[in-house]
């Protein structure tokens, strides 16, 4: 029960991070000077009372934990439920009917592979140890580099990632609601769009920035 | 109508069990699911083989004693008990494949018959209110609101028979844990036991292997009698509440 | 006749004060002994069967401090068969301000049961109703309310006033689940040792007391022999000796069989209701038949074609060759007359071959008007999942078909005799519910069955049992005392037979054959003929049931079949009791229709001159002619006159 608590609390902190995070990304529209003062902004976030990247680094402890602390419940509700499943059905069929049950069969496997993409987004776009049409230190160049039309692979590995996510979030943030109590009879349809909604927002608000630097409207 | 069977055999709890494939023949549809493997096993004791174990009782979807998987869902096509499910429900030449309720919680004891010991413990846990006999008030002491007094009944409908976690992704029992945690949760009598009631009822549930609930909703969709999956929600919130007023119980 | 039974001396309740009806039960409270607190702990009861008789019991037992031990066959207490009742509970609250009372539910009890239930028990149980919806609301049901919050009450089958307390039509399950939550709480307590899928098959008599009892565990086949100091049967009825019955599939009538072979008197066993509302027989594979509630009656119109054999859509009948014959015969309370009056005018007009549907074994409950008056919506919030189950049932939707209903064995109002304690004629057996044959005389109004169950199990045998346990605790015993022992060898040798007989007939097809012959020659109409041939030919049935039936496998292990063997092979012996009790009563009352009685336009006659006596019957021997024992019946209240509901 814990485990479902922190399970919420901390999906819910990464979705906060989330639609803060695709609101810098949407900079990018404004063009290097606005996206570029943006992301050095937020390294001064806090001073001088914080440090130098004292806020920023504070964000990144919270959310190395929520990400731990969510991947851990997932590991150790995933490893109940096997146990408490025993032997396993000779014929399994849901019983909602195959799409209502997509994002949460997913939901397991589609974290892991959310895990692997946000290492490699960070190894490429902050670290920049990765950097497939060369480094800089602009962000706004890393990214625009990135995803140049000649590198559409990893914009492909982008778009299905984030699809991946969008997918994760639509029953995530349903969830997280339910098991903070937010569920009522009334209000099962209108938490389900409402999620379906934010999750539609985010994975196109993510995908807004790569795509118009494939096809060119960002340059 | 004819229909071939592939039912779950198992001696006993120790013992390995098996898939074993049965014709049955001459299926009317207005026949129920179990009246059929009455027909079966009429047919085998005659030939001299063990008939099949199921536990059934009441035969018209109260007692929650039947349940079986049937094709991999809980109850079968239609949202009801296994006794109410009729074979118009099915089609001549169907395969139909019957399995028992899978959770470690619910061990099989034969065949289909599980042990669902469990779900009584989760309630001695908690799931009661306590008025000793003799010691209640006039019934219109208390009146109560109708739209409460409602959602307590929709919630008191559980007839424990186990279709939730059989359903369950998580072999999770909470949907069972909700709706008694729900009726008596809404009523001005369940008041004083409440914060301790459902920190003790999920307790016994974790302790029993239950899986933990990921909200997929599974368990309200076999649910035969349509308990609603807002009452995990509730359970959540009052089970929030407790821990937050330090209720660790 | 007299070759059939014997007749013995009469017997009597001792335990009932003389004086106004309505101070007895506060005298008897008074003069029981008590048990001081400190020494409950010190004494132990075991009780059997947790319906709402036996769960109630046992749980408030448990609270009082006793040492409690219950046993059921099913896998959870909370699966007994009350959790099927469906219409409701009757107390005399007068909430409705309609002119009730407990004098008044005492007068429509008495009367109902056709004058053949005491007045001191019943009067009793109407005192006690009150107390019951108190104490369920206390517990959490959630009875129907109103919209101000107060209780919703309705009335049903056979009263004028609204005195039915109901949950939708689950209140059996509503109130079972609160006494087993009650139960519950005390097995968490540790007051109640509970033992599920346990079958008692014998009873251990001890000098002349009820001492224990041998159970089989369903799971394991260990036959184990439990003691106590009192022991409590709330084991249900006997519907089941029909095969066709609403009762469950596992309902039997062995625990209280065994505690009359080993000298309990069995009361009145030919008191059987048969429900007027049930739906009809589809095939020969039916297994079982399914009841609706009887507050169908209060807004359906009953009524079959005027024309025999009229096989026409039923709504292509025009109004004037309908024959809405509940309404016709009884116009004072038309489609609401008592569960017996309308069951038999269902098999009259089907007999005339009117009857309609597969077979022409039913007649037409039609909502067609009320729905025309309430509206749709009106009738799906009142009987949404009535209808519901109907279609589920049948594929017919009872909003533009009518429903097809027919009567089915639904209640035994006889079983064990008891006293006004509740207490058998064996000395520490109390039998409590459906199981005794106490409160319903002849025939049981509607929803009052559950006002039964609770009443014996929360409120009077929890007041009367300690009268008897004061004198204990009685001599330890264990399982090597010869009484014990010997029990629990006949428990053996018994299913040791069945094994070995390997015969060619499944048990279930006995099952059938027995259930045909009691329908048929023991079931709503009754006749001296027909009753001579089913005794005679359920001893021939019987015979070739031991000699032929096949019951696979083994006891050490969960066999169903071996359970359901056991069950059928007292189902014969009491099969044979029930037509001989039929046979000697030679009046209409209630269930129980005597062709040879009946007045010149059909209705049951009653001889109280004659018969004005409970029928407790003594077991003497496997095959030889049981004992009868008369208890005559006083009425100082209620004036015995023929019951009229036209």
């Amino acid at each position: 029960m814990a485990l479902k608590s922190l399970m919420a609390v901390t999906g819910v902190i990464l979705v906060l991070f989330l639609l803060a995070h695709m609101y810098g990304n949407l900079m990018v529209f404004g063009g290097q000077q606005a996206f570029d003062e943006y992301s050095h902004h937020l390294r001064e976030l806090g001073e001088p009372m914080l440090p130098h990247s004292g806020a920023l680094w504070i964000i990144r402890v919270v959310l190395l934990a929520s990400v731990l602390g969510h991947a851990y419940s997932a590991v150790a509700l995933w490893s109940r439920a096997k146990k408490a499943r025993g032997h396993r059905y000779a014929v399994t069929k849901s019983a909602q009917g195959a799409s209502a049950r997509y994002a949460t069969q997913t939901m397991r496997w589609g974290g892991v592979v959310i895990v692997l993409f946000v290492v490699f987004h960070i190894l490429h776009l902050t670290t920049n140890d990765i950097a497939p049409g060369g480094a800089s230190t602009s962000p706004y160049e890393r990214l625009v580099n990135g995803f140049q039309p000649e590198f559409w692979y990893v914009t492909l590995f982008y778009v299905l990632s984030v699809l991946a996510v969008g997918l994760h979030l639509r029953h995530g943030i349903w969830s997280a609601l339910a098991t903070l109590g937010a569920n009522k009879a009334k209000r099962e349809r209108p938490l389900h769009a409402a999620s379906t909604l934010i999750a539609v927002v985010l994975t196109v608000g993510f995908l807004l920035g790569p795509l118009s630097v494939t096809f060119g409207l960002v340059e | 109508m004819n229909i071939t069977l592939r039912v779950w055999r198992q001696k006993n709890s120790d013992a390995e069990g098996r898939m074993v494939t049965y014709k049955v023949e001459d299926v009317e549809t207005d026949m129920s699911f179990l009246e059929m493997l009455d027909v079966l096993n009429e047919k085998l004791t005659t030939a001299g083989e063990d008939p099949v174990a199921f536990d059934h009782d009441c035969r018209e979807g109260i007692c929650g004693a039947c349940g079986v998987v049937i094709d991999g869902v809980a109850h079968g096509p239609e949202t009801t008990t296994t006794c109410q499910l009729h074979m118009r429900s099915f089609k001549d030449g169907d395969t139909i494949t019957v399995e028992p309720w899978r959770a470690k919680a619910f061990p099989v004891l034969k065949d289909l018959v599980v042990d669902r010991g469990s779900f009584d413990r989760i309630i001695q846990a908690g799931g009661y209110i306590s008025a000793p006999t003799g010691t209640a008030p006039d019934a219109h002491a208390n009146p109560i609101p109708k739209a409460d007094a409602d959602r307590a009944f929709d919630a008191a409908t559980c007839i424990g028979c186990g279709a939730c976690v059989a359903a369950c992704p998580n072999a999770s029992g909470m949907l069972f844990t909700a709706a008694k945690v729900t009726h008596l949760g809404m009523l001005p009598q369940g008041q004083p036991e409440r914060a301790a009631r459902v920190v003790k009822m999920v307790n016994q549930h974790d302790e029993e292997d239950f899986g933990g609930c990921t909200n997929i909703g599974e368990c309200a969709a076999v649910c035969p009698k349509g308990i609603p999956l807002d009452t995990i929600s509730q359970l959540n919130k009052d089970l929030l509440g407790a821990l937050a007023s330090g209720n660790l119980d | 006749m007299t070759e059939l039974y014997i007749e013995g001396d009469p017997v009597r309740d001792e335990k009932a004060p003389a004086g106004p009806v309505q101070e007895r039960w506060d005298k008897r409270r008074f003069s029981a002994k008590l048990v001081n607190p400190a020494n409950r702990r010190k004494l132990s009861v075991i009780v059997v069967g947790t319906g709402l008789a036996g769960a109630s019991a046992a749980a408030t037992l448990g609270e009082a401090g006793y040492e409690v031990t219950s046993f059921c066959y099913q896998d959870s207490p909370r699966r007994a068969h009350s959790i099927a009742a469906q219409g409701g509970i009757n107390a005399a609250k007068n909430y409705r301000n309609d002119g009730d009372s407990i004098y008044r539910l005492f007068y429509d009890t008495v009367k109902g049961g056709d004058f053949r239930s005491r007045e001191s028990n019943v009067y009793r149980l109407s005192q006690v109703s009150v107390e019951i919806i108190d104490q369920c609301v206390a517990q959490g049901v959630p009875f129907a309310r109103e919209y101000g919050g107060l209780l919703d009450n309705r009335s049903f089958g056979g009263v004028q006033v609204s005195r039915t307390f109901y949950a939708r039509g689950q209140t059996g399950q509503q109130l079972l689940i609160g006494a087993y939550q009650a139960l519950e709480r005390q097995i968490a307590a540790g007051t109640v040792q509970m033992h599920t899928r346990h079958e008692m098959l014998e009873l251990v008599v001890k000098d002349g007391r009820a001492r224990g009892i041998v159970v089989r565990d369903m799971v394991s086949g260990e036959i184990e022999t439990h003691f106590a100091d009192a022991v409590v049967l709330a084991s249900g009825g006997y519907g089941n000796v029909f095969f066709l019955s609403t009762n469950a599939m596992g309902c039997n009538v062995t625990a209280t069989w065994r505690a009359h072979r080993k000298g309990a008197l069995f009361g009145n066993p030919c008191f059987t209701q048969i429900h007027p509302t049930c739906i009809p027989v589809s095939g020969e594979y039916q297994s079982k038949l399914t009841l609706m509630s009887e507050s169908l009656r209060n807004d359906g119109r009953i009524w079959v074609p005027k024309e025999h054999g009229d096989k026409r859509d039923p709504r292509e009948i025009p109004e004037d060759e309908r024959d809405y014959y509940l309404e016709r015969i009884y116009p004072a309370f038309g489609n609401l007359v008592p569960r017996d009056i309308a069951s038999r005018a269902a098999k009259n007009v089907c007999d005339e071959g009117r009857g309609v549907g597969p077979g022409g074994l039913g007649v037409y409950l039609d909502f067609a008007d009320a729905i025309k008056r309430m509206g749709r919506p009106a009738v799906e919030a009142k009987y949404g999942n009535l209808f519901d189950m109907y279609q589920r049932i049948t594929g017919e939707n009872p909003y533009e078909v009518p429903m097809r209903i027919y009567p089915a064995v639904h209640y035994t109002m006889g079983g064990l005799w008891v006293d006004y304690d509740l207490q058998s004629t064996i000395p520490g057996l109390f039998v409590t519910g459906e199981a005794n044959f106490s409160d319903h005389g002849a025939n049981r109004l509607g929803a009052s069955a559950l006002m039964q169950g609770l009443a014996d199990g929360y409120f009077v045998l929890p007041n009367t049992i300690n009268d008897y346990l004061s004198a204990g605790p009685f001599e330890k015993l264990d399982a090597d005392d010869p009484d014990a022992r010997e029990a629990a060898e006949a428990v053996r040798s018994r299913i040791d037979t069945l094994l070995s007989v390997d015969g060619s007939r499944t048990v279930d097809s006995f099952h059938k054959e027995l259930g045909h012959i009691m329908w048929d020659y023991c079931g709503m109409e009754r006749t001296e003929e027909g009753l001579r041939k089913a005794i005679e030919r359920i001893r021939e049935l019987r015979t070739e049931f031991w000699s032929d039936v096949k019951v696979l496998g083994g006891n050490e292990e969960l066999n169903q079949a071996l359970e359901k063997a056991g069950r059928v092979a007292d189902f014969f012996e009491l099969a044979e009791l029930m037509c001989i009790d039929a046979l000697h009563r030679n009046e209409s009352c209630g269930g129980h229709f005597r062709a040879e009685s009946q007045t010149e336009d059909g209705e049951a006659l009653r001889h109280d001159d004659t018969y004005a006596y409970v029928a407790a019957w003594e077991f003497n021997g496997t095959g030889a002619p049981p004992i009868l024992h008369k208890e005559e019946l006083e009425y100082e209240y209620v004036e015995m006159k023929q019951r009229s509901y036209k």
